[in-house]
């Protein structure tokens, strides 16, 4: 590397102030492109528009706006994905390492078909194939499709997690009698989810990103709400950046949750 | 005579291709003390291991308190239960205090309430002589400590017969003797108990029975005195005269 290139890396590692001064400045060129650029294209900027996208006031009534519909319907996807990812995960990992030939075949053949087989493509066959047939809505075609995906990925993270428990753990428990469910239940579970829990975080937040797929079965998500403000009002980059920036606020809230878990767990030992 | 509390008749074992135990067969009476030892990979651990289904053997048959071994869960269960194992690494579950790793197992599996389980685990933590130990977590115990700990664990399920594997082999030398001093006194109040050890001083004050094994096969069964002082096997002499001599 050369010299002035090094000086400069150290300086941007050692000084504080001059890593804000790095930032400020980065972060002022991305802006000012996109601004820029913006007015070339003749851009009308109309972010004053935004806030009535949340909540509206007309004739001193409030009105709960299109952005705020689309983040209710998210959120609600979410809930729902994430208990019954946790539920399916579980399962498949318990049938992965059980005794049974039929379970372990059962759980294997279903991490590999979904995990090999596109999103997409799962999320269609499940919309124009399945729901027909079970006769359910599109939401929650969007649910057991992403439940079934992200579920996929949950089963490993448990099943390594499980699997990294000392096996000495298991002998005690068995040799004081302890029944198979009890040993999960109060010795090896307990101990696995602190080893779980990082992996965990990062696939839920990736299934609150992955939600926004749903849109293309029109379920009236963020990201479908976002669409149809634009086609009514043409404001497309104010209303990325803001589907975008609520992404961010979700995703960003759970890992702060989750990492405060993870040291409340840490003190109370 | 005196019906045997664990008997072992032609029990083989085998780890894939490898056999870990030939034909092993031997009782244990109520009451006995009985030492195991025997050079490294001689399947002391695999032996006793098969005595609480830890390991499943392969052929042969073994009776624990007049219950047979089979696939049966519930048997492995109940005999499980009559049957207290320390380990050499202590295995303590490491998330739970040492209270609470005393009353988890007769809470669960003998169906005693919090109450009468701590009564019994408090006892036992007095037997172990580390009452004032009970709220902590085991990382914060020394190896002694928690191998007493482990011992006090398996007395909380009352069990009739002790299994012991290399109790003392991780810890510190100074550690080893407050470990022993539990575990004679326990001899003392007449606990069936079989002890894999290498301490031959503890076999000498504690056994009824001597058992050497060597390569899956148990080699000599004999009282101590006749055990140190004239064994049979040439095998036996060559282990005894390495082991004594350090
Ligand atoms: N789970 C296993 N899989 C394969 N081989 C094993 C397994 N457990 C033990 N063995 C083999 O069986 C033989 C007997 O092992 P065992 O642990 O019973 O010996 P040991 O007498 O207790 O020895 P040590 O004094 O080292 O504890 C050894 O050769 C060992 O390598
Ligand atoms: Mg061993």
């Amino acid at each position: 590397m050369p010299k002035v290139l090094r000086k400069y890396w150290r300086l941007s590692q050692r000084s504080r102030t001059f890593a804000t001064i790095q930032y400020l400045l980065f972060m002022g060129i991305l802006v000012w492109t996109v601004v820029h650029g913006a007015n070339q294209m003749g851009y009308q900027w109309q972010w004053y528009n935004i806030p009535d996208l949340f909540v509206k006031e007309f004739r001193g009534e409030y009105y709960v706006g299109r952005l705020t519909k689309g983040l209710w319907v998210t959120l609600q996807l979410t809930f729902w994905c994430v208990g019954l990812t946790l539920l399916v995960g579980l399962i498949t990992a318990l049938l992965r390492m059980s005794n049974s030939i039929s379970g372990k075949a059962l759980a294997t053949g279903y991490l590999e078909v979904v995990r090999n087989t596109p999103l997409l493509v799962q999320l269609y066959l499940f919309y124009f194939v399945f729901s027909p047939i079970l006769g359910i809505d599109r939401f929650w075609t969007g649910v057991v499709c992403l439940t079934f995906y992200e579920g996929s990925f949950v089963a490993e993270i448990i099943r390594s997690g499980i699997q990294s428990v000392d096996r000495g753990q298991w002998e005690a428990g068995d040799a004081v009698g302890l029944k198979k469910g009890d040993i999960y239940r109060y010795i090896v579970i307990p101990q696995a989810i602190p080893i779980m829990l990082p992996p965990l975080t990062g696939q839920i937040i990736n299934l609150v990103k992955h939600s926004a797929i749903v849109s293309v079965i029109a379920v009236a998500d963020l990201t479908t709400e976002g669409r149809n403000v634009i086609a009514d009002t043409f404001m497309s980059f104010e209303v990325w950046f803001t589907v975008a920036g609520i992404y961010l606020a979700i995703t960003l809230s759970l890992s702060i949750f989750v990492h405060w878990l993870e040291r409340r767990a840490a003190f109370s030992r | 005579m005196q019906k045997p509390i664990i008997k072992l008749r032609g029990v083989c074992k085998l780890f894939g291709q490898f056999q870990a135990l030939y034909d092993v067969s031997f009782d244990v009476k109520l009451g006995e003390r009985v030492v195991v030892c025997g050079p490294s990979g001689s399947g002391k651990s695999t032996m006793i291991r098969c005595i609480n289904r830890l390991e499943e053997h392969d052929s042969g048959e073994i009776t624990v308190d007049g219950i047979e071994l089979t696939e049966d869960m519930e048997n492995i269960l109940s005999v499980r239960r009559e049957v207290g194992m320390v380990f050499q690494q202590f295995n303590l579950f490491p998330h739970l205090t040492v209270l609470e790793n005393l009353v988890l197992a007769p809470m669960r599996a003998r169906k005693l309430s919090r109450t009468e389980a701590e009564k019994t685990a408090m006892e036992y933590l007095e037997r172990v002589r580390i009452p004032d130990q009970a709220s902590k977590y085991p990382a914060q115990l020394s190896g002694g400590q928690q191998q007493r700990v482990a011992i006090a664990r398996s007395l909380c399920m009352k069990p009739k017969i002790m299994l012991f594997d290399e109790p003392t082999s991780a810890l510190d030398p100074e550690m080893i003797k407050e470990v022993l001093d539990v575990m004679i006194e326990l001899a003392r109040d007449g606990m069936t108990m079989i002890v894999v050890t290498h301490e031959m001083g503890f076999a000498k004050t504690v056994a009824d029975t001597m058992v050497f094994m060597d390569h899956g096969r148990i080699v000599e069964v004999a009282p101590p005195s006749t055990f140190f002082t004239s064994p049979k096997s040439d095998r036996t002499q060559l282990f005894l005269s390495q082991i004594l001599s350090h």
